[in-house]
């Protein structure tokens, strides 16, 4: 687990030294929320994917699956919330196949937090963790450095503060699974129309001890007007000053590939026994 | 002050059934152009990758993935698709985590078995970007997003694209 390839950063130290600006990863921008109901937990997230002051992706997934009950949101840099989900995924798969029992909520949050805990922060995944398991259902969020918090509602990223608004204000005990919905969905526009790092649409999942719901685009409050008119090119803008078609077969030239045809070798058991 | 990674421009697109990807020729530093013959999409199979960034890394990563795909292809014995590429691609940066390629690629294709074309791009650390319309790397990404969010539509035809470069 964990096992990176450290053999460029020598080079890039020295490169950076020189002057060479590291490579800005994708993400950071961010607001996702979860929040506790009678009967399960609801989770949330925007959609959008930022790289500096470039909008990267407008349209991202930030609900990631960490076994069918048990589900995260992330923050942060985007390829390690991508990457440190899908690991402890994997491992609470194994952990639940030697096990023999369902996978728990802190199982999940105590595998993210001492690897996260491990990597000393370098890992920047900021994680909401929700699930329900045969103890109930639970909500913790998850800080890159390793810390954990589990309470009633939750939010993190840049729009956190705007989405936290909406639960100190709007929160109250003994919530309806709809009532958790919208408290969420609403939590989500606050980020999506306040803080600049988040945007687009309202990734919902909502878990219940019967069936995880994924309502992916549950408000799409961002739909991109149709152009109003079209800059489409006549053929034969662009001058053609020369052609070269590739064929498939000379792409193989780096392995040899031998073709076997649909029903040559592969197949004459299987005529054989017919005839 | 030494120049950052040199320069380079990419893009794929989705249009009616086809994918198209491009890429500039330029290796340079700045304002010093040392050669117009460097390309910068090198084509595994059915799967066509764009690297952008800086030079050295184009070309080991090339290589590397030449070298992976071809392990692929002996180990399975058909083409990878453009989607298991995108998982090779991204795990593969990601296991550099902490000391990356300075590369951001692009992949365009057309799955054999779906017939659907499909782009992704990815930053230099693996983190995969879906995207249903187009995908654009390099240092004329801005450039590049802008005349693409501005003319890009669905369903276009003759897939054709061109990008100013600064």
């Amino acid at each position: 687990m964990g096992g990176f390839d450290f053999s460029n950063h020598n080079r890039n130290a020295a490169l950076h030294a020189q002057g060479v600006p590291l490579p800005k990863a994708t993400s950071t921008g961010t607001t996702i929320v979860g929040c506790l109901f009678d009967g399960g937990v609801v989770i949330a997230a925007d959609t959008r994917a930022t790289s500096g002051p470039i909008v990267a992706d407008k349209n991202c997934e930030k609900l990631h699956y960490i076994a069918p009950q048990i589900w995260c949101a992330g923050a942060g840099t985007a390829a390690d919330t991508e990457f440190t989900t899908a690991i402890i995924s994997s491992n609470l798969e194994l952990h639940a196949l030697s096990t023999g029992r369902k996978p728990r909520v802190v199982t999940c949050m105590t595998l993210l937090k001492q690897h996260l805990f491990r990597h000393q922060g370098h890992i920047g995944a900021y994680l909401v963790v929700a699930g329900v398991d045969p103890t109930g259902a639970h909500l913790f969020t998850v800080h890159a450095h390793g810390s954990t918090d589990k309470l009633p509602y939750v939010t993190m990223g840049s729009g956190s503060l705007a989405a936290m608004s909406v639960f100190e204000t709007q929160w109250k005990g003994k919530l309806t699974k709809d009532e958790a919905v919208k408290l969420c969905a609403d939590a989500i526009q606050a980020g999506i129309f306040n803080d600049l790092g988040s945007g687009s649409n309202v990734d919902v999942a909502v878990i219940t001890a019967e069936k995880t719901t994924l309502m992916r685009n549950y408000i799409t409050p961002n739909v991109r007007e149709r152009k109003a008119r079209n800059y489409r090119f006549p053929k034969g803008t662009t001058a053609v000053l020369n052609e070269k078609i590739i064929k498939k077969e000379e792409i193989s030239k780096y392995v040899t590939v031998h073709e076997l045809e649909d029903d040559s070798v592969t197949a004459t058991a299987e005529t054989m026994d017919t005839s | 002050m030494i120049p950052p990674p040199d320069g380079g421009a990419c893009v794929a697109m989705v249009g009616k059934d086809c994918v198209a990807i491009a890429c500039d020729l330029r290796l340079g530093m700045q304002a010093l152009t040392v050669s117009n013959n460097f390309p910068k999409i090198f084509s595994y199979g059915d799967v066509h990758l764009g690297l952008t960034g800086l030079a050295t890394d184009v070309s080991t990563v090339s290589d590397l993935f030449r070298y992976k795909v071809n392990m692929y292809r002996l180990r399975e014995e058909r083409n990878i698709s453009p989607q298991t590429m995108a998982n090779l691609v991204s795990s593969s940066l990601y296991e550099r985590r902490f000391g990356p390629y300075f590369v951001s690629p692009v992949i365009a294709g057309i799955n054999q078995t779906s017939g659907k074309p499909f782009i992704c791009g990815f930053d230099s650390i693996g983190c995969i970007d879906f995207a249903k319309d187009f995908i654009v790397s390099g240092t004329a990404s801005d450039q590049l997003f802008g005349t693409c969010e501005g003319l890009w539509e669905p369903d276009l035809v003759s897939c054709a694209c061109s990008g100013d470069m600064g």
